[in-house]
């Protein structure tokens, strides 16, 4: 009979052998199953002397032992490597792209115009609207240009049969707020607006933003505060402004702003003024008490410094190429 | 407005650079668009004669020319141009001499014969942007000496852009008149020039119509040189304003009103009939103008009439039949005041814009017309000669305007300047701007001059003083207002998010024109727009739109036809309707798909976008509302899309939006290869929506229950849905199709229709036996209502 140190050599062996968990569990049968080796030993224990019983039955049991243990760890080892197998083979390409939709975008000057709402709403201005349709009082007479005022034919205006017109500023909207909702009063107008011109630098339709305030001791100084806090926070960077003399007929004194770009170039961006007093009293404000600014801003223009476009037109073009650039 | 500096600087003469000057003039509300320098590097250029000119022997085009530069020898000159005739004087450069375009000029033989320099156009001295020929110099021009030197050159030119309020800057005068006000700099102004009659020869006028024409100054001169030609420096003055020289009598009339701002004209005196009578034109009336033109005049329009009837559009353009040619011998000029009221868009109504029309109508001083009319006496005589009679000055005061005290407050002044400025400080800058200033004790009664006709009100003083001490002094300082809190609606879906949860379903916004072309909008709509503009771009942009389809469905041919196969565009802007009289304006929401649902991609095969996936993303903006439940998608038909794909959205028994697929006809007519899913809200209605209140969530456990019916194709899912939710509408918290099978198995024309219902009480666990009665109701109604078969 071989010894039992042999029996658990050849054991470990054959355990090491064993590939695959149902290989493994046939060395196990074949040592410790029912008719295992090591069974068997153990079961012919009985025929031995009883004073060699103890101490053979203690060395079949450590064999035993042995032969477990190994099995287990041959197990252990058996189970990680299938696991990792099969992980292995769940491997994917994870630079492959996710599937299913990608996202769309904001048109630029929505983008611009939807920022521009935000940085004056956090400054406690309301945001109002008009009809782009208006009436020639609204757009003109209201706003201090009456009929064959020289600004009239400068506004290159859409007509409709009957006196009617493509609103050419934002403007009219300060007029319907106050006379809807009185003064004091801080909004912003933000909408397109028409004019009859098509070039390289202007399409017939454009946005602007109006800005009004109007309380009592509103002043220029104010004005200046918050466009010069306005352009810094809509170009996240310091800003220098330039203020220098103008005309709108609906504020006294105007000014025109200009930002300086790069080395020493101005860049017009924006006319305002305070509320010409005609405009206080035509929509029924006491222009004694109270005191207002203006402003206009042109979105297209802020979006072309802010994202870099060069040609005005090409917003327009809806390009699906030229639009997907804006996230 | 072009100026040239060296005119400006004769007038005053502030100590800045060029570049400074330009800008103080943009901080006076002058803007200086572009400065022009002219006449530099041209400091080697000659004055010289042509003494002899022949035809060069092997081209036809070219002269052999011999050139007298004062050097001392005839130098020979091959030259190009057609206007070089023997005597004349011209720009002459060396070999050795480089011209502002480059040029570096040397020795050089030109079809065979040696060219020892040449003869310059003003082109080539970058003195011009076009010329015809070689510059001709007048015969005054001294040989040998240096060009830049008898042009008074070099110089530089603004290009002014005056605001429409400041009719007085039209002129050098008067924006030297600013610049003197802004830098104290001494105005030296030409003023005072008085002509003596010497003659007693004079034109008569009646002012008949004193309201239109409530000034008329002129004169008549005598027997001047009709062979004179007018001095190098004033055409030059008029070259670098922009004007062409003509004739020393029409380039008199343009130098005085570009340096006085008063638009004169000059009628040949002999050819004038009579009185001369300024008035309205009667209709019918006609007159053939200075450019041959024949206008038929309105009853608006103010003319100048003599004794044979119009003979010129007021301040506008004279008549071609009293107008000055080169045998006129006696002239009669013409100064007069037309009122900006009776000026304002005339000239635009007949399609015309002139120098005189523009300064009119945005206004001229009233008291300058007799100072315009001597300035030009002056020149004429120096120039052509002549015999001038006595000054004509009629006026009728009653009509002229007057200037009126304007009363300016110190504090009015602070308040809305945001800045306290010095009393003295304020006195003089009033006073620079030649202000009568009077003190009172709240501040100042100031009247203004009689060409400061803008200033009307406080407003318009305050205005001054803060441009003159300067917009840069004003501090910034934050406005705190009493305004209350303004609100955050939930009572409508915010745009914001309706434009992200577009964004995040792979949207990409458009902005599309809100006018299109009439037939296209009446292509989507069925009926034809009635607000059509009178005067669109072009007929492609004729009518506002009814919808944004059109613009969108175009946007995605355009890109279609850019190789982008997969479109998906919204849209948030207003839609018009209605008529002239009442139009409406809607907000809409629009959105359009096109192509494969996914981007091109290794996963899933591509499939192409159907009614259901623009549905979902339709739906989904449904679902920000509190009302989800609703809407309704009814079949139904619009023009503009394929009937059997197209669904109006219900809300309320009001439609608030349609969704469905492009007519195969309408894609045709845009070109488009693949099927394009639209949709539209009306944004207001669509989006309302009300704060959520809040319902506790039971603690029992649901029940799912199946069932499947077999029931007739033509019942709709919702109809099913609605039946099976109302038989137990405690119980029932929620019913989903979760199969719709038609085909083998199933008859022709019906389907079985799979559906789950999830069962819940908010008191108590349900038992198989409640489930059972909730079932046993549904499927009763089902086979009530719809003739249902239940499907094992």
């Amino acid at each position: 009979m071989q010894a039992l140190s042999e029996l658990i050599d050849q054991a470990a062996s054959e355990i090491d052998a064993a590939t695959d968990l149902a290989a493994l569990d046939a060395v196990r049968v074949s040592y410790l199953g029912k008719k295992g080796e090591l069974t068997e030993r153990l079961k012919a224990l009985g025929q031995l002397p009883a004073s060699q019983r103890a101490s053979a039955g203690q060395e079949i049991n450590l064999a035993k032992q042995a032969v477990q243990i190994r099995l287990i760890e041959r197990r252990e080892f058996l189970e990680n490597a299938a696991l990792e197998a099969s992980l292995a083979a769940d491997a994917v390409d994870v630079s492959l792209p996710g599937r299913g939709l990608s996202v769309g975008g904001r048109h630029p000057v929505s983008r611009a115009q939807s920022r521009i709402e935000r940085i004056f709403t956090n400054a406690g201005f309301g945001v109002r609207s008009g009809p782009e349709i208006e009436d020639e009082f609204h757009n003109f007479t209201a706003l201090n240009i009456p009929d064959n005022h020289p600004a009239r034919a400068m506004h290159d205006t859409f007509y409709f049969p009957g006196g009617n017109l493509l609103r050419t500023h934002t403007s009219p909207v300060q007029i319907r707020s106050i006379a809807e909702e009185g003064v004091p009063i801080r909004i912003i107008a933000p909408g397109r607006v028409y004019r009859c011109d098509s070039d390289q630098t202007h399409t017939p339709m454009f946005h602007q933003v109006e800005g009004l305030v109007i309380d009592e001791n509103i002043s220029f100084a104010n004005l200046k505060a918050v466009l010069h806090e306005f352009v810094e926070a809509f170009f996240e960077r310091k800003a220098e402004l330039r203020f220098r003399p103008s005309y709108f007929p609906f504020t006294e004194p105007s000014a025109e702003v200009d930002v300086r770009w790069g080395e020493g170039r101005w860049l017009e961006i924006l006319g305002c003024g305070m509320v010409h007093p005609n405009v206080l009293e035509s929509a029924g404000v006491d222009s004694e008490k109270y005191t207002g600014y203006a402003f206009g801003i042109g979105i297209e223009r802020l979006a072309m410094l802010r994202y870099g476009v060069s040609d005005l037109r090409t917003f327009f073009e809806n390009d699906l190429r030229f639009l997907r650039q804006f996230r | 407005m072009k100026i040239a500096e060296s005119w400006l600087r004769e007038w005053v003469n502030p100590d800045l650079e060029t570049e400074a000057l330009g800008h103080q003039l943009t901080m006076l509300g002058h803007e200086v668009d572009g400065i022009e320098f002219e006449g530099h590097g041209i400091a080697d250029v000659v004055i010289a004669e042509v003494t002899s000119v022949a035809k060069h022997p092997d081209a036809d085009k070219l002269s052999l020319c011999k050139v007298n530069d004062g050097s001392g020898e005839l130098v020979d000159v091959v030259c190009g141009a057609p206007n070089v005739v023997q005597g004349m004087k011209a720009a002459f450069a060396k070999p050795g001499v480089t011209l502002p375009n480059g040029v570096k000029l040397r020795q050089a033989k030109i079809r065979g014969v040696v060219s020892n320099g040449m003869l310059c156009s003003s082109l080539e001295l970058g003195l011009g942007a076009e010329s015809d020929g070689i510059l001709c110099l007048p015969e005054s021009a001294e040989v040998g000496s240096s060009l830049v030197g008898f042009l008074d050159l070099p110089d530089a030119v603004f290009e002014l852009s005056l605001t429409p309020n400041r009719g007085d800057c039209f002129s050098v005068l008067g924006i030297a008149r600013d610049v003197s006000a802004l830098t104290g700099a001494e105005l030296k102004i030409a003023s005072g020039v008085s002509v003596v009659a010497t003659i007693e020869d004079t034109q008569s006028v009646e002012l008949v119509e004193p309201a239109g024409c409530p000034r008329f100054a002129g004169r008549v001169i005598r027997g001047i040189d009709a062979q004179a030609r007018s001095p190098i420096w004033m055409t030059e003055r008029l070259r670098r304003a922009g004007l062409r020289a003509i004739s020393p009598v029409v380039d008199i009339t343009n130098f005085v009103m570009l340096e006085l701002g008063q638009p004169l004209h000059a009628y040949d005196h002999s050819l004038l009939k009579g009185t001369i009578r300024p008035r309205f034109a009667k209709a019918g009336e006609k007159v053939t103008l200075l450019d041959g033109k024949e206008v038929d005049l309105n009853e608006d329009t103010l003319i100048i009439t003599d004794d044979s009837g119009p003979i010129g559009m007021a301040g506008i353009m004279g008549g071609l039949t009293t107008a000055v040619s080169d045998a006129t011998t006696d002239v009669f000029f013409e100064a007069a005041f037309w009122p900006q009221e009776f000026m304002a868009g005339r000239a635009r109504t007949y399609g015309m814009h002139t120098d005189a029309s523009m300064r009119f109508e945005r206004g001229v001083d009233p008291s300058g017309q007799g100072r315009a009319v001597e300035r030009a006496t002056q020149l004429l005589l120096e120039i052509a000669g002549g015999d001038a009679g006595p000054l004509l000055d009629q006026m009728d005061e009653n009509h002229l305007p007057v200037s009126s005290p304007v009363t300016l407050r110190k504090d009015r002044l602070r308040r809305l300047l945001g800045l306290t400025i010095a009393d003295e400080t304020v006195v003089q800058i009033l006073a620079r701007l030649n202000m009568k200033v009077q003190s009172t004790v709240d501040g100042w009664v100031v009247l203004a001059p009689s060409y400061r006709f803008d200033i009307a009100i406080e407003a318009d003083l305050i205005e001054e003083v803060a441009r003159i001490h300067g917009y840069d002094s004003i501090p910034e300082t934050t406005a705190y207002s009493q305004i209350p809190l303004a609100t955050v609606t939930e009572s409508r879906v915010d745009m914001e998010q309706v434009a992200a949860t577009l964004i995040a379903r792979d949207y990409q916004e458009v902005v599309t024109y809100s006018f299109i072309d009439a037939t296209v909008d009446a292509a989507f709509t069925g009926s034809e727009s009635q607000l059509v503009l009178s005067n669109p771009i072009s007929s492609e942009m004729a009518v506002m739109r009814a919808s944004l389809w059109p613009g969108m469905v175009a946007a995605a041919a355009a890109n279609n036809a850019r190789q982008q196969d997969r479109v998906r565009l919204f849209e948030m802007s207003k839609s018009f309707h209605g008529s002239l009289s009442a139009h409406t304006e809607v907000l809409r929401i629009a959105g359009l798909a096109s192509g494969s649902v996914n981007p091109e991609q290794w996963a899933t095969a591509s499939e192409s976008v159907d009614f259901f996936d623009i549905k979902a993303d339709v739906e989904a903006l449904l679902a920000l509302t509190s009302g989800s439940g609703e809407f309704d998608f009814i079949a139904a038909r619009h023009r503009a899309l394929q009937p059997g794909q197209t669904a109006e959205i219900v809300r309320n028994n009001e439609v608030i939006g349609v969704v469905g697929k492009l007519h195969p006809t309408l894609a045709k007519l845009f070109d488009l290869k693949r099927s394009v899913y639209l949709f539209e809200l009306d944004a207001a209605k669509a989006l309302a929506t009300t704060p959520a209140v809040a319902i506790s969530v039971s603690k029992f456990p649901a029940i799912r229950r199946d069932i499947a019916v077999i029931v007739d194709d033509k019942i709709s899912a919702d109809e099913l849905l609605a039946a099976v939710a109302a038989t137990s509408p405690e119980l029932i918290q929620g019913v989903r199709i979760f199969d719709i099978y038609k085909g083998k198995g199933i008859e022709a024309g019906r389907k079985s229709v799979a559906m789950g219902l999830i069962l819940q009480e908010t008191s108590r666990t349900l038992t198989d036996d409640d489930a059972d009665k909730v079932m046993a109701a549904a499927v009763k109604k089902l086979k009530d209502q719809f003739a249902a078969v239940l499907r094992d």
